[in-house]
C-alpha cells in the first residue's frame, strides 16, 4: 500500500507544479511527470509477486497464475506513444506562444486570458 | 558519401564515428521489429529507434545533409500509406472472415519467425508510421526560426 | 532483495528527481532532470516484469529529451525563476496535502501489492499461444485480441502529429486578395 502511496504522491507533485509554476515548459514538464505517475500506478496495480515475465518459453509450460497481467502493460504502452505526440504537440503551441509574446511567462499572454 | 554540407553540424570526430554507428542503430530498431512477437519490443519500440538513427544523422551532419537525400513529401506520404494499409489490412479481415481487423492469415508454427499471421505484418506498417512522424516532428521542432511567419 | 525494496528506492528517487525538476532554476537541467526520472521509470518496469515497458519508455525518453532539449535550450538561456506569488503557492500546497491525506484512506481497500485480481488476463495467458501463435503475449495483446485499442491510438498519434506539423508549418495560406 505504500507503493501506492509514493506513486499518488508523485501524482500529486506534477499538479503541484502544473498550477503553481508561470513558465510554460515548467508546466509542460509538470504534466509529463503526471504521465509517468499513472503509468507506473497501473503497472504497480499488475503485478503478482514472484511471477515471471508474460514470454512462453519452448519446452517450458508456465502455469497462467504464475505470470504478470498482460492487460495493464498493453493499455500503458498505449499510453506511453500517445505521451509523446501529445508532448510534441504541447512544445510546438509553446514555440509559437513564444514567437507572437516573446515570452514563457503565462501571467503575460494577455489575450489569452479573455 | 559526399557531402555538400561540411561546415554544418559537429565536429569531424563525430561524423567519423556516426559513419559506423548509424546503421547499427538503424539495424537494431529493424531486428526489434521483426522480432516482435517472439522477443520483447514490437512496431512502436523498433520504429522509435529506426527514428532515432535518422535523428543521430541529423544531430551529426546537419538538417540539409539528411534533405538532400530523403524527401519530407516522401516521408509525409509513407507514413500516411502506412495509416492507410493498417486500414487495409482490417477491410481484408473483414472480407475473408467476416469480423474488421480479424486474423485471416495462418497462425503457423509457434516460436518460429515467420508465424502469428499477421502481428509481424502489422508491426512492419506500425515501425514506418511511428518512424516518419516522429521524425518529422523532430525535424520541424528543431529547424523552426524565431522569425519567419 | 525483493522487489519492494527495489521499488522503494526507485519510486523515492524518482519524487526527488521530480521535485529537483520543477525547482532548478535553469531549464537546461530542468530537461535533463526529467529525463533522469523517466530512465528510473523504465527501470522500474523492468524490476516489475514488463521489458516491454522498459524498452518503449527507455527509447520514448530519449527522444523526447532531444526534441525538448532542441525546442526550448536556445529560448531561454536566461536564468529564469518564475514563481507565483506566495498566497497562492500556500493555498495549493495546503489543497493538495489535504486530498493526500485522504487518498491514504481510499488507498485502504485497494488489494494490496503483489496480489492481483486477475480474471480476464488468465484466458490470455492461457490461450494466447495457441489462439495467436505469438510467444509474446504483450504483443498478442495489443495486435490480436485488443487491437481496436492499437488502431485507434494509431489515430491519435496521426492527429497529434498532423497539428504539430500544422502549428509549425512555415508557409501560411494566402491571402485573399478579393478586397
Amino acid at each position: 500500500m505504500i507503493l501506492y502511496i509514493m506513486c499518488f504522491f508523485l501524482f500529486l507533485v506534477g499538479v503541484y507544479g502544473a498550477i503553481t509554476k508561470r513558465d510554460l515548459i515548467k508546466i509542460i514538464l509538470a504534466i509529463g511527470i503526471m504521465g509517468y505517475s499513472v503509468n507506473l500506478f497501473l503497472v504497480l496495480l499488475a503485478y503478482r509477486t514472484g511471477a515471471l515475465v508474460p514470454i512462453l518459453k519452448k519446452g517450458l509450460n508456465i502455469p497462467a497464475n504464475m505470470m504478470v497481467d498482460p492487460i495493464p502493460q498493453a493499455l500503458v504502452l498505449t499510453s506511453i506513444v500517445i505521451e509523446l505526440g501529445v508532448t510534441a504537440l504541447m512544445a510546438a503551441l509553446a514555440i509559437r506562444i513564444y514567437q507572437k509574446y516573446d515570452t514563457f511567462d503565462i501571467t503575460k499572454i494577455r489575450r489569452l486570458q479573455g | 558519401m559526399q557531402n555538400n554540407f561540411p561546415n554544418e553540424g559537429m565536429s569531424v570526430i563525430v561524423k567519423t564515428i556516426t559513419r559506423f554507428t548509424v546503421w547499427l542503430i538503424f539495424l537494431y530498431g529493424l531486428y526489434i521489429v521483426i522480432h516482435g512477437h517472439l522477443s520483447p519490443g514490437g512496431g512502436f519500440a523498433g520504429g522509435v529507434i529506426v527514428a532515432l538513427s535518422y535523428v543521430h544523422l541529423t544531430l551529426a551532419y546537419g538538417k540539409n545533409f539528411v534533405m538532400e537525400r530523403v524527401n519530407k513529401f516522401a516521408m509525409n506520404s509513407l507514413e500516411a500509406i502506412a495509416a492507410i494499409l493498417i486500414v487495409l489490412t482490417g477491410l481484408v479481415g473483414l472480407y475473408v472472415t467476416g469480423y474488421f481487423l480479424a486474423n485471416f492469415m495462418g497462425i503457423g508454427k509457434l516460436y518460429t519467425l515467420l508465424s502469428a499471421g499477421y502481428i509481424p505484418m502489422l508491426n512492419i506498417f506500425i515501425c514506418v508510421k511511428v518512424s516518419m512522424g516522429l521524425y518529422l516532428v523532430f525535424y520541424y521542432l528543431a529547424s523552426f526560426k524565431q522569425q519567419e511567419g | 532483495m525483493p522487489v519492494d525494496i527495489w521499488l522503494y528506492f526507485i519510486l523515492g528517487f524518482m519524487i526527488i528527481g521530480s521535485i529537483a525538476c520543477l525547482e532548478i532554476k535553469n531549464i537546461l537541467s530542468s530537461i535533463i532532470t526529467i529525463g533522469v526520472v523517466g530512465l528510473s521509470l523504465s527501470l522500474a518496469f523492468l524490476f516489475l516484469g514488463a521489458p516491454d515497458l522498459a524498452l518503449v519508455q527507455f527509447v520514448f525518453e530519449i527522444l523526447c529529451m532531444i526534441i525538448l532539449i532542441r525546442a526550448f535550450a536556445k529560448r531561454s538561456i536566461e536564468v529564469r525563476a518564475l514563481q507565483r506569488d506566495v498566497p497562492e503557492t500556500i493555498i495549493a500546497i495546503v489543497i493538495l496535502a489535504s486530498i493526500f491525506v485522504l487518498s491514504i484512506f481510499a488507498f485502504k481497500d485497494m488489494p494490496s501489492f503483489g496480489k492481483p485480481i486477475v480474471r480476464v488476463a488468465e484466458r490470455y495467458l492461457a490461450n494466447a499461444g495457441v489462439e495467436t501463435g505469438s510467444q509474446n503475449i504483450v504483443t498478442a495483446v495489443i495486435l490480436n485480441y485488443r487491437i481496436y485499442d492499437t488502431l485507434g491510438e494509431i489515430t491519435v498519434l496521426f492527429t497529434a502529429i498532423l497539428g504539430t506539423l500544422t502549428i509549425l508549418r512555415k508557409t501560411g495560406r494566402k491571402k485573399r486578395h478579393a478586397e
